[in-house]
């Protein structure tokens, strides 16, 4: 029966060719427009590690009290911490794993070949760092605990810089110049594609930065001033021995709490903290402190534009009207056959029998609709890299699971729309129509 | 009167098909004057001027690797300025520590008295010495300009003591409302001396590019210090006579690479860090422009399509009504109104439904509130749309023959 009422389509889509082409063109429009945005938006909005998204923890703790300047945030919480509260939280040692984060500026080059000479965004990190997001190594590996304790120049560089000073060969254990002095190289990094860079967002988080990391202490012993920025209540303070005991913030801090229990008891742990320092007179307001996993705070630093979410709003709207105008047309065609169905109807043909048909026509059109929704979302992905060749667009690709989504919208859409033609078609009455010949 | 009432009635017959256009009418309306908010308002954000001379300007920037004693900094980088200066082709050039549309540069609190809870205001802050007026071709509308004694040597952790400041007219308006801002003592950066305002330039806008959120609010606050930095990775703003940009710019960083010991040198024109700064925002509006222009059009096409099927479908009314006197014009005159109305109906839910929708978007995404103007536009030119989308099917209604209504079907 599906053979017969498919081969009736096909003759059917054939004798009115501009009107099929036109109710593919305005679906496969419909589906190639929305899932373009789509496929941009899950790229920026993806999660980067999605094995530990809901494991790993950045802290605020306020440090400055109501009546905030600045940038005031929906919870009127910072960002970052002072050296203070990062360094209580680094030598409590309550979480499984646990490093401070602030990057700076180095630059270096190689000992003595005569190579040109190179900048690098370098975060300062504790040896945590690198099993706790994952980090992947392609020579050693990360610093020790000693190197950590003592600040000790030894550096974790990543692999295109390797490729550039060393040919790409294994230079564990080979020195570099860095602001003037030498250090040691412990680990080179493998491809690390972790988009957005959570711990770094504001400096280019869906960019191709490279990374070069140093020991946070080693960055504290030569006084290496960050990159982000650091946020001061009353007086910018730069120097470094004044910056050091100040409640000035510049310093994020990340903990990893594996089970449900070691975030509740952190969370506790993190609110004894503040009231420890309300006690102390340090701080004088109630303890206010707040844990978000990686997928909370990509959401709380907004770091989708809006205007994305706006476009993809604007294209699912696109294709909604695609999908009303596919259904006059539709209804169209069906209306423009009311003789033919009559005859069928006349004939001996169910309701049942016509409405199936309508049906299969529609989703001969909506597999057409989905081809070339397909075809023109390829193009759109292309055409978004070139527009945004330097952002986060560059990172978008089509997968498996986004051609499923995009052929199941587009038949499902397309299907819904064809409902009411269908059953329009099946209502029509076989004796008006004879008689209207 | 009659032909109104008929066109009731085929509305009423076909309600469903009306109700269809009426709705992509309402979606396409919504959706038009809402982007187009959206768009005029970036766009209209990145073309803004940020007071200096853009197409003249470069910024260059060289650095020795090795870490340098502050004299020794001071000297290079004297030299380096001095050289620069000396060049053909260019005008002036000054050490600053941040440029307009960099993305990110210093900013800081401004207040009127040194221990207030509210701060007065937010500044992009500068560092410029007394060419940097010139370099960057900003005009002084009040007071004076830096001299060279006016100059101090800092590095970025600390704060010594300056004469005085140059404050755009932004700020001047925004910290003292009344006027009189020249000769005014200010707190910035610390609060043991107050600066005073020595001058104010027209117009000077911050290194920060976003045009929404909390940096777009201080934009146009700046101030220049006289300052001096003396880090090992600082900016020369360089301006060059017309014309001659390029080949300034490529004399000027092979000049710098050969002062230093294996330095780093790099140059951007402004026009470049223009187009760079405001490259992903022009994109996304232009990409929401593209998307609701194909919207209009299939909405447009939507109606041709589907008063083409009426037409078809009412050939045999239509010869009748020609047999029985109604003119060619009439029939043309029944389809339009026809078409009116249901436009009518559309964009007057659909102006429902854009304020709803940007009610929605301004809470949600803190967005611009839509004008008045954008709901007329787009409503006129939605009724527009309507009229010029019916009027080929409904001229070969006209041109239906009155012997059709004999004929059959």
């Amino acid at each position: 029966m599906f053979s017969y009422y498919l081969h009736l389509a096909l003759g059917n889509l054939r004798r009115n060719i501009v009107l099929t082409a036109l109710l593919v063109v305005v679906i496969g429009v419909g589906i190639g427009a929305s899932m373009t945005t789509l496929a941009v938006f899950r790229a920026m909005s993806g999660d980067p590690i999605p094995r530990k998204s809901s494991e790993l923890f950045i802290v605020q703790i306020d440090n400055w009290g109501p009546n905030k300047p600045g940038e005031p945030s929906e919870d009127q919480l910072k960002d970052s911490l002072s050296y203070i509260d990062a360094m209580a939280l680094m030598h409590a040692h309550a979480a499984k794993r646990q490093t401070v984060i602030y990057s700076t500026f180095l630059k270096g080059r190689a000992p003595d070949a005569p190579t040109v000479p190179f900048e690098i965004i370098a975060p300062a990190v504790y040896a945590d760092f690198f099993p706790m997001f994952d980090a992947p190594f392609q020579f050693g590996g990360s610093w020790s605990r000693d190197d950590d304790a003592a600040g000790a120049p030894v550096a974790v560089i990543p692999r295109k810089l390797n490729d550039k000073l060393f040919g790409g060969a294994n230079s564990v254990g080979k020195t570099l110049v860095l602001n003037g002095s030498s250090y040691r190289i412990v680990g080179v990094l493998d491809r690390w594609p972790l988009v957005p860079r959570f711990y770094n967002l504001h400096i280019g988080a869906y960019a191709d930065v490279d990374e070069l990391f140093i020991p946070f202490t080693r960055a504290n012993n030569i006084h290496a001033l960050t990159l982000s920025g650091i946020g001061c209540q009353a007086k910018l303070t730069q120097a470094w021995d004044e910056l050091i005991p100040s409640e000035c913030v510049w310093i994020q801090f990340w903990a990893e709490l594996p089970a449900r229990a070691d975030a509740d008891r952190y969370r506790a742990f993190l609110n004894n903290y503040a009231a420890d320092q309300q006690r102390a007179g340090r701080f004088h307001w109630p303890p206010h402190t707040q844990m978000r996993n990686v997928t909370q705070w990509l959401e709380y630093q907004h770091i989708v534009p809006s205007e994305l979410s706006i476009l993809v709003l604007a294209s699912f709207g696109f294709l909604f009207v695609c999908l009303l105008n596919a259904m006059g047309l539709m209804l169209a065609k069906t209306m423009a056959r009311t003789q033919d169905i009559g005859v069928r109807r006349a004939l001996g043909a169910t309701r049942r029998a016509i409405a199936a048909q309508c049906l299969v026509e529609s989703a001969v059109i909506s597999s057409f609709g989905a081809l070339l929704g397909l075809a023109l979302t390829m193009l759109g992905v292309l055409a978004m890299r070139a527009v945004f060749a330097e952002g986060y667009a560059r990172l978008t690709y089509i997968t498996v699971p986004t051609v499923a989504l995009e052929v199941l919208v587009a038949i499902a859409a397309t299907m819904a729309a064809a409902l009411y033609p269908a059953w329009r078609a099946a209502n029509v009455e076989p004796a008006l129509q004879l008689k209207a010949e | 009167m009659a032909a109104i009432r008929s066109t009731r009635l085929a509305i009423y017959r076909k309600r469903i098909a009306a109700v269809l256009i009426a709705t992509q009418i309402a979606v396409t309306l919504a959706i038009l004057t809402n982007v187009a908010t959206i768009v005029v308002e970036r766009l209209s954000w990145s073309t803004q001027p940020t007071g200096i001379d853009e197409a003249n300007i470069f910024f260059t920037y060289s650095e020795n690797i090795e870490t340098e004693t502050p004299a020794d900094l001071a000297a290079s980088k004297a030299a380096g300025l001095a050289a620069l200066r000396a060049m053909p082709g260019i005008v002036d050039a000054f050490p600053t520590n941040s440029f307009p549309l960099q993305g990110g540069g210093w900013s800081l609190i401004v207040n009127l008295t040194p221990d207030q809870k509210t701060p007065s205001a937010m500044v992009s802050y500068y560092f410029g010495d007394e060419h940097a007026l010139n370099t960057f071709g900003l005009k002084l509308i009040a007071g004076r300009n830096f001299t060279a004694s006016d100059v101090v040597d800092r590095d970025e952790e600390s704060v010594a003591p300056v004469g005085g400041v140059i404050v755009t007219l932004a700020l001047a308006k925004k910290l003292f409302p009344k006027g009189g801002a020249l000769g005014k003592p200010i707190y910035i950066e610390t609060v043991a001396t107050p600066v005073l305002i020595i001058g104010i330039v027209d117009r000077l806008q911050g290194p920060f590019v976003s045009a929404s959120g909390y940096f777009s609010t201080f934009a146009e606050n700046s101030v220049i210090a006289p300052y001096r930095l003396l880090n090992d990775q600082a900016w020369f703003a360089v301006r060059t006579k017309p014309g001659q940009l390029n080949t300034a710019m490529q004399a000027a960083q092979a000049m710098l690479a050969r002062m230093g010991s294996h330095p780093i040198v790099k140059a951007r024109p402004m026009i470049e860090v223009r187009a760079g700064a405001y490259r992903s925002q022009r994109g996304l509006a232009l990409l929401l422009a593209a998307v609701a222009l194909i919207l209009v059009a299939v909405t447009t096409f939507g109606m041709v399509g589907l008063t083409s099927y009426w037409v078809s479908q009412r050939r045999r009314q239509i010869g009748v009504r020609r047999a029985l006197g109604a003119t060619r014009l009439a029939i043309l005159r029944y389809f339009q109104k026809e078409n009116l109305a249901i436009t009518a109906a559309g964009v007057g839910a659909g102006c429902i439904l854009a304020i709803a929708l940007n009610i929605w978007l301004v809470n949600r995404f803190a967005m611009v509130r839509i004008g008045g103007v954008y709901l007329i536009c787009g409503s006129l030119a939605m009724l527009l749309l309507g009229q010029i989308a019916v009027f080929w099917p409904a001229s070969r209604a006209m041109e239906i023959p009155p012997a059709t209504a004999a004929r059959g079907g």
